[in-house]
């Protein structure tokens, strides 16, 4: 039993984690800001699986989703504006035992951390990448990010954003290597918990778009969609992300579609009227960059100092 | 013929065979255009040189392009070995042999000054009938010009020969040059074909075989063609005690390895690269990885995350790449996360001389990042050092957990030296990754108010959760904004610098402690300055050199060393503006680097000379500067 000795005899026991064991500081997110709901979503998978709390890292870039290490009462690693994903591949590169989490947002990954986006798909290393996607600089109180919808005004572009939006979706699913691609909005709990813990149990980089309310500085990317259900369309499967039938019922337009489609999850994605919910790719047997990375980890110090020998032996005059 | 260094008899008849003339030293130079295999030649030479017991420096002529146009002054591709009876520090002055395999891209080293009157040229005589007349043309206009400027030119038919045994000249006439100078220099035959064969190793054995018929080939001609032969007694103190030979950015790799280091996180830049190819062939061996990241800042992001975790990582990098990693040093700096980062400096600004040597990164690494972000900074000095201060950078990284950036250059990094073989002991890796419990009333930042130090949690030690972070923060790691704690904890990141420098001895002067002049260096220009320091001490001039290895913090005692001198300068291989320049004076004069740093530190009022002209400082340069220097001030 959870918090018993589980032998009187012997000094044992067994850890059982609740929510307050992965609470973190007190979250400073604006009332009715979506990212709250995401932070409570990752405190339950983190229960659920009933993670070492001192095994799991969350790290994270800059921007207002790059809070979500402050309130994770894991290790954290609250770094530079677009490099979480380098950092978070380095931290699993030799320790494959920890449990990796990226919080970013749409101008943390898209815009700034571009490249480290790109080729963190590619790596695929064995992580959950959350992108708190507002369409809008917070922090830095409302600047154009790539994906603000055209002709929204911002104050970089005060008669509007001047460019389309760009689809985060279709580029992810681009990459080679790609492994789980999944979109869900920060307002229906049910199916972001099923989400973020499907790309939790996922072996490979779980990226995950959380479509986030940010009522401050870019009430109109979300609304419309809360407004009109009907501009969404849920994403079906046996292979995709579990959901029973309330949460169906709030979302009127739904769609088979098999995770493992390729082709069907681009169409989808492409598809700007309809966003699609859920999960668009899986590919469980992409190779994961963590196979490679953790090799020799079993050395011994006999073997490294007959293999640094030999090393010189060639060298030796 | 001329009178080679060392030496005023020429070669002696003794009983119908040619004895070789005794030097003490030679310098010489295989010359090509780029893919022609000059390079693998000198290294080769260079290698049995050393494992014959001669005091050794190989460097290359590397042209900045990957595929020049051939027979161009601006391809010139090549390699310089300085061979002597004693220990070699650097490259030296003037070539006395040369092998060319074309006549234009020796222009390109005239114009460097790398020869003098005497220097020997065996040159390719292919081109003095090649079927265009403007080949022919230029290359009869050449050896006239090379012999009226003072170049003895033999004109040999080195492609000829090697036609004897192969149908692409291009691919084997170096093993053919290496078995010539091999008979000039009286190399043991047997150690030269053993060091082929074991370049070639991974190609299999007929291409082995054939490399070594080729080099066979050329000994016998030298033999039979070449009257210059030689004789470089080996390097004379104790040859018993085991040796290694290797370049600069091989002995990084080593020293990674020897560090205990399981990581290599880079992005390919000129001239570190060849670093993380020598530990990406042998990384794997001792357990290690190398990740190739998708840019520079994400491979120090990589590297950082992994000794955020336990894991302390190194990076390898050259200029450009420092700009890169700028933000990043910051971080780690700010939230002390221990880091290895070796800067192979070459030429700038911006891409400046990707493949040249400059020592022009130094107050980039002191200052580069914004803010106060103080950091330990050292720089090899030898080949050796490259090896040897990996491990040390490894572990003051972790004893005073910040990032430590170790300079090395262009000219260590291709230079190739013999040097003592470490012992590798097991306590020179790194321990275990402590994942015992945490004592939670420990936070993460638990500063020793003398020293700044504080032990770390790794994620993994139960009770040690805390969240690093870029910002202002706490000893517990939380952000704070405040006056207090911003001004507290900058001290406490500063003090860990002055409780460094307390552990740190006063540097050694080379010479007397007392004299006219001293003269102060850093980095790879080490063997260039003591020798003409020692040139000149033969003299009798009054003058000494201090070199250091610690530019941050600063070696201790400076000060005091400089007062026993009349006058200190510094001899570096960076820009600094001339006093006779066009409206250059006291006020206007920007100093080289280290002159800068040492001017401000310790208020001596010391003086530069540095140039920047992309290759090693040469002994006989600095002689002729300091000469000039002493006699102005004798005066």
């Amino acid at each position: 039993m959870f918090g018993l000795k589980a032998d009187w005899s012997l000094e044992v026991f067994e850890r059982y984690f609740t929510l307050g064991d992965y609470a973190g500081g007190e979250a400073r997110w604006c009332p009715g800001c979506g990212d709250l709901g995401v932070l409570n979503t990752v405190h339950r998978v983190l229960r659920d699986a009933q993670m070492l709390p001192e095994r799991s890292v969350v790290v994270s870039g800059i921007g207002c989703s790059s809070r979500l290490p402050h309130y994770v009462g894991t290790y954290g690693f609250h770094g530079l504006h677009g490099r979480a994903l380098p950092v978070a591949n380095g931290v699993k590169a030799r320790r494959p035992d920890l449990d990796v989490w990226v919080g970013t947002g749409d101008g943390d990954c898209f815009s700034i951390g571009a490249g480290p986006w790109i080729h963190s798909v590619r790596y695929n290393m064995d992580m959950v990448v959350l992108i708190f996607d507002n369409g809008v600089y917070g922090l830095t109180k409302k600047q154009t990010s790539p994906t603000t919808p055209t002709g929204a005004s911002t104050n970089t572009h005060p008669a509007g954003a001047l460019l389309p939006p760009l689809n985060p979706l279709t580029v992810t699913l681009g990459i080679t290597n790609v492994s789980f691609v999944a979109q869900v909005p920060d307002w229906n709990p049910p199916l972001l918990y099923e989400t973020i813990k499907a790309a939790h149990q996922h072996n490979g980089t779980g990226f995950v778009r959380i479509l986030q309310r940010c009522p401050v500085f870019s009430p109109d990317f979300c609304k419309p969609l809360q407004d009109n259900p009907e501009r969404m369309l849920l994403l079906t499967h046996d292979n995709g992300i579990s959901m029973d039938p309330g949460v169906k019922r709030l979302f009127p337009e739904h769609r088979e579609h098999d995770p493992a489609n390729w082709v069907g999850a681009m169409e989808l994605a492409r598809d700007d009227t309809r966003l699609p919910i859920g999960l668009l790719y899986h590919d469980p047997d992409a190779p994961v960059y963590d196979d490679l990375s953790t090799r020799g980890l079993d050395t011994t110090n006999e073997q490294k100092l007959a293999a640094l020998n030999a090393a010189l032996d060639r060298f030796a005059v | 013929m001329a009178t080679p260094k060392g030496t005023e008899t020429a070669n002696v008849v003794d009983g119908g065979f040619k004895q070789p003339v005794q030097i003490d030293e030679h310098i010489i130079e295989i010359v090509s255009d780029s893919g022609e295999g000059a390079q693998k030649c000198g290294q080769t030479f260079g290698s049995i040189s050393g494992k014959m017991g001669n005091g050794v420096w190989t460097v290359e002529i590397i042209p900045a392009e990957i595929q020049p146009p051939a027979r161009s002054p601006a391809g010139a591709s090549g390699i310089r070995i300085r061979l002597g009876n004693r220990y070699v520090t650097n490259m030296g002055d003037e070539a006395d042999l040369v092998v060319a395999f074309n006549e234009q891209v020796l222009y390109s080293r005239i114009a460097n000054g790398a020869y003098k009157k005497g220097t020997v040229v065996l040159l390719e005589n292919k081109w003095a009938t090649d079927p265009q007349e403007e080949i022919r043309k230029a290359y009869a206009a050449a050896v006239g010009e090379f012999r009226e400027n003072g170049l003895i030119v033999e004109e040999l038919p080195l492609e000829e020969e090697c036609l004897k045994l192969t149908s692409n000249p291009r691919r084997g006439k170096n093993m053919f040059a290496l078995g010539m100078i091999s008979r000039i220099y009286s190399r043991d035959v047997q150690k030269c074909l053993a060091e082929i064969s074991q370049t070639f190793t991974r190609k299999g054995e007929k291409v082995i075989q054939a490399n070594q018929d080729l080099f066979n080939a050329g000994y016998a001609f030298a033999e039979a063609q070449v009257e210059y032969h030689y004789q470089v007694p080996p390097y004379t103190t104790d040859m018993s005690k085991p040796t290694i030979i290797t370049n600069g950015n091989q002995a990084v790799g080593l020293g990674v390895m020897a560090a205990g280091m399981e990581l290599v996180s880079m992005y390919p830049i000129t001239p570190a690269t060849s670093a993380s190819h020598y530990i990406a062939e042998v990384f794997q061996n001792v357990g290690g990885f190398v990740h190739q990241a998708e840019d520079e800042i994400a491979a120090i992001g990589f590297a950082i995350g992994a000794s955020y975790a336990g894991k302390t990582a190194c990076t390898i990098t050259s200029g450009p790449g420092m700009a890169l990693k700028t933000e990043m040093i910051g971080l780690a700096v700010m939230a002390e996360i221990p880091l290895v980062i070796v800067d192979v400096q070459r030429g700038g600004p911006a891409t400046g001389l990707p493949t040249k040597v400059e020592q022009a990164d130094l107050l980039t690494s002191l200052y580069g990042a914004p803010g106060d972000a103080p950091k330990v900074v050292i720089a090899a000095a030898t080949i050796g050092e490259c090896l040897h201060f990996v491990i040390l950078a490894r572990k003051l990284a972790e004893a005073f957990r910040t990032p430590v950036i170790l300079l090395t250059d262009a000219n260590l990094a291709t230079g190739v030296q013999p040097y003592a073989r470490p012992e590798i002991k097991e306590e020179w890796f790194t321990a275990p990754v402590d994942q015992s419990p945490w004592d939670e009333r420990v936070p993460p930042y638990d500063w020793d108010e003398e020293t700044g130090l504080s032990p770390r949690p790794i994620p993994g030690q139960r009770n040690g959760e805390y969240v690093l972070t870029g910002l202002s923060h706490t000893g517990r790691s939380k952000v704070a904004y405040d006056s207090d704690t911003n001004q507290v904890t900058h001290g406490m990141r500063s003090r860990k610098l002055a409780a460094l420098l307390k552990t740190l001895n006063p540097p050694k002067v080379n010479g007397d402690k007392e004299g006219d002049l001293l003269v102060v260096g850093w980095g790879s220009t080490m063997g260039a300055i003591e020798e003409a320091i020692d040139n000149l001490r033969a003299e009798g001039q009054r003058v000494s050199s201090l070199h250091l290895r610690f530019l941050s913090p600063l070696e201790p005692g400076l000060k005091e060393i400089f007062s026993g001198f009349k006058q200190v300068m510094t001899v570096e291989i960076n820009y600094s503006d001339n006093l006779d320049d066009p409206l250059i004076d006291e006020e206007s004069r920007r100093y080289a680097q280290l002159a800068t740093v040492l001017r401000a530190k310790t208020l001596v009022d010391v003086d530069c000379w540095s140039v920047v002209y992309g290759h090693p400082l040469q002994p006989g340069m600095i002689y002729k500067v300091l000469s000039k220097r002493l006699q102005k001030q004798n005066n």
